[in-house]
């Protein structure tokens, strides 16, 4: 007798992912999207993908999906939102995007309490346009504008944005995983599952941050990048719940 | 009884919106035009499935209009002209997504900081497409009370109906004067017609998307080719102007929104010393009354553009003149408004200039 162990997920289109080997993007969708339909959800969840590697996501996701401009999620997902407000809507957004650009949509989301869930994929750099230092990459980390190593009096340090967010009063649930390893990527899993329900009953802004290899821009192997997150990447963003008011009023 | 309500220009938009239908208005305080803000904040509150959002920024509250658009409300947001020029990234994306909108641009002296003067600074950025990319707004240009509250109803009918943003091009002055106004009736948002691309959730039908990004530059060109026609489509269905004492006028003052008004002062004055003096006022800048000036033209060979600029609509005027009449000029840029008195005197000059007394 046969018994099905693995299959694609229902809200995820027949596509090919277009991202590189090892990149976490792919994993982080189909976690998505197996979240989607295990909450059932798939008929009223609207996602807002970003400017970014994961710009595509609307070729993969099958759900409705919107297009923001550059670091806008957090304000498009707020117009869809207040609209809609029985519906359940994500943005899709990288460091970059919304932590450079988009760092004060976000905040402010934050801090209305907007009912919507950000998925956060934390990569430390701008993939798309060629690997330049993202707000997230590390001290002393190369990238195509960082040449001799991101240096903290040129540069700045990085951006613990969860953090910061977690100040902000209508902040519900946050939490930094990450993707590099399958503990790790179960661990994602629950947070997304999580991030959503606190959504869905209505309690205010959830966030999940996932750390996620870029073998690409990074130089380095699939396995090497996955590692490296572990050893070096977890050293300044660890993995933890950084905000959780469930439950607590 | 009298339906007729005296009220501040700016309220005058805010509650034609409301009764055209918009659900949601997003913006970020900027004078000379805060009294929209207010009334929206207002006005929403008591409505059951109204949204106001005091935004962070303008880049914010066009975006929340855009995600408002997307989930199929009526949107509208509201600036004075730095603020609109923040505003244009959202614009451009909801041009190329087909979008439909509302902004109110209350122009005020510039560029940089300017002032906070009325001024009709804004009119390239407004009828050229403002954002980057090849696309054009509707943009309407009201003179008065009344003419704010229908051209409200209209631009969310526009918008709607063409999938595009409209612009509502005022200043400062339009928004603070306060006239007498007849509102249309509320309308029934069930009786709008369905949005058949809306983002509300793939329940029994496929899943949808609604985006800019066109990486196949043949499916880019042809979308850019798309837009294009629609604008013709426009320029053809809703170009508007109105005439003012044309019919004998050996001079045409063309001028819109505040200028208008001024200028329609000034042709009074010089037709009481015997001036053959007429006004072409036009209502939508983009589409530009070209048709209504060429027509005006067959007869009149001397215009007058006057604008509170240092000349904008002049090169729209020239544009579709092609060189067959004499086009003057006169601007007060800056946030000077002028007088009647002014104009009259301008037109007193270039009408004798020009040895038009004959007629």
């Amino acid at each position: 007798m046969e018994r099905k162990v693995f299959q694609k997920p229902k809200y995820l289109k027949k596509a090919i992912f277009h991202y590189c080997p090892g990149c976490g993007h792919s994993i982080i969708h189909r976690l998505v999207a197996e979240v989607i339909e295990e909450l059932d959800i798939g008929e009223k969840v609207i996602g807002v993908p970003p400017a970014g590697c994961a710009v595509l996501a609307y070729n993969y996701f099958d759900i409705d999906m919107g297009e923001a401009p550059h670091g806008r999620g957090a304000a498009v997902a707020t117009g869809i939102k207040r609209i809609l407000p029985d519906r359940i809507v994500f943005s899709y957004q990288g460091d970059g995007d919304i932590a450079a650009i988009g760092t004060a949509e976000t905040i402010h989301a934050a801090n209305r309490g907007e009912k919507i869930t950000i998925i956060f994929v934390n990569n430390g750099v701008y993939g798309m346009t060629g690997g330049q230092m993202a707000p997230t990459t590390l001290l002393g980390q190369k990238s195509t504008t960082t040449p001799g190593g991101r240096d903290w009096a040129r540069d700045g340090a990085p951006l613990d944005l969860s953090q910061m967010l977690a100040i902000a009063k209508g902040s519900v649930y946050i939490e930094r995983t990450s993707v590099n390893s399958p503990k790790n990527i179960r661990r994602t899993k629950k947070a997304i599952t999580k991030a959503f329900k606190v959504q869905m009953e209505g309690l205010g802004f959830s966030l999940i941050e996932i750390l996620s290899p870029c073998p690409t821009n990074w130089k380095m192997p699939p396995v090497d990048a996955a590692k490296w997150v572990e050893e070096t990447v977890m050293k300044i963003f660890p993995l933890k719940v950084i905000k959780d008011e469930v439950g607590k009023s | 009884m009298d339906k007729k309500v005296l009220m501040r220009g700016s309220h005058v938009i805010g509650e034609a919106a409301v009764r055209s239908g918009c659900r949601l208005y997003a913006g970020y305080p900027i004078t000379p035009q805060n009294e929209l803000g207010e009334y929206m904040s207002e006005a929403m509150a008591s409505l059951k499935d109204g949204t106001f959002i005091q935004a962070e920024s303008e880049l914010a509250a066009i975006n929340m209009v855009l995600g408002a658009s997307m989930a199929g409300a009526r949107a509208l947001t509201s600036s004075s002209s730095p603020g609109i020029s923040l505003k244009q990234e959202g614009i451009s994306f909801m041009a190329a997504q087909e979008l439909p909108a509302v902004i109110v641009n209350t122009m005020r002296g510039g560029p940089g900081l300017g002032n906070i003067a009325p001024s009709q600074g804004d009119y390239f950025q407004a009828t050229r497409g403002g954002g980057h990319g090849d696309y054009r707004t509707i943009v309407l240009a009201p003179a008065s009370g009344q003419e704010l509250a229908d051209l409200t109803r209209k631009a969310f009918e526009y918008a709607d109906k063409y999938q595009t943003p409209v612009i509502i091009l005022g200043d400062g002055m339009m928004g603070q004067m306060m006239e007498p106004v007849e509102f249309p009736d509320p309308i029934d948002l069930n009786e709008l017609p369905p949005k058949p691309w809306v983002l509300d959730g793939a329940k029994g039908r496929p899943s949808r998307i609604i985006k800019s990004l066109l990486l196949d530059i043949s499916m880019e060109e042809e979308h850019n080719w798309k837009l294009s026609r629609k604008y013709e489509s426009i320029a053809r269905k809703i170009t508007s102007s109105e005439t003012f004492m044309v019919s004998d006028a050996s001079l045409v003052v063309i001028a819109y929104g505040t200028a208008a008004r001024i200028a329609k002062g000034a042709i009074k004055k010089v037709r009481d010393i015997g001036l053959n003096v007429g006004l072409l006022r036009p209502i939508t800048l983009f589409p530009f009354p070209k048709r209504a000036l060429l027509e005006i033209s067959r007869l009149v060979k001397n215009f007058l553009v006057f604008e509170m600029s240092t000349g904008q609509m002049l090169e729209d005027v020239k544009l579709a003149l092609e060189g067959r009449s004499n086009v003057h000029f006169y601007g007060r840029p800056g946030g000077i408004i002028s007088t009647p008195d002014e104009i009259s005197k301008v037109i007193n000059s270039l009408y004798h200039r020009q040895h038009l007394e004959e007629g």
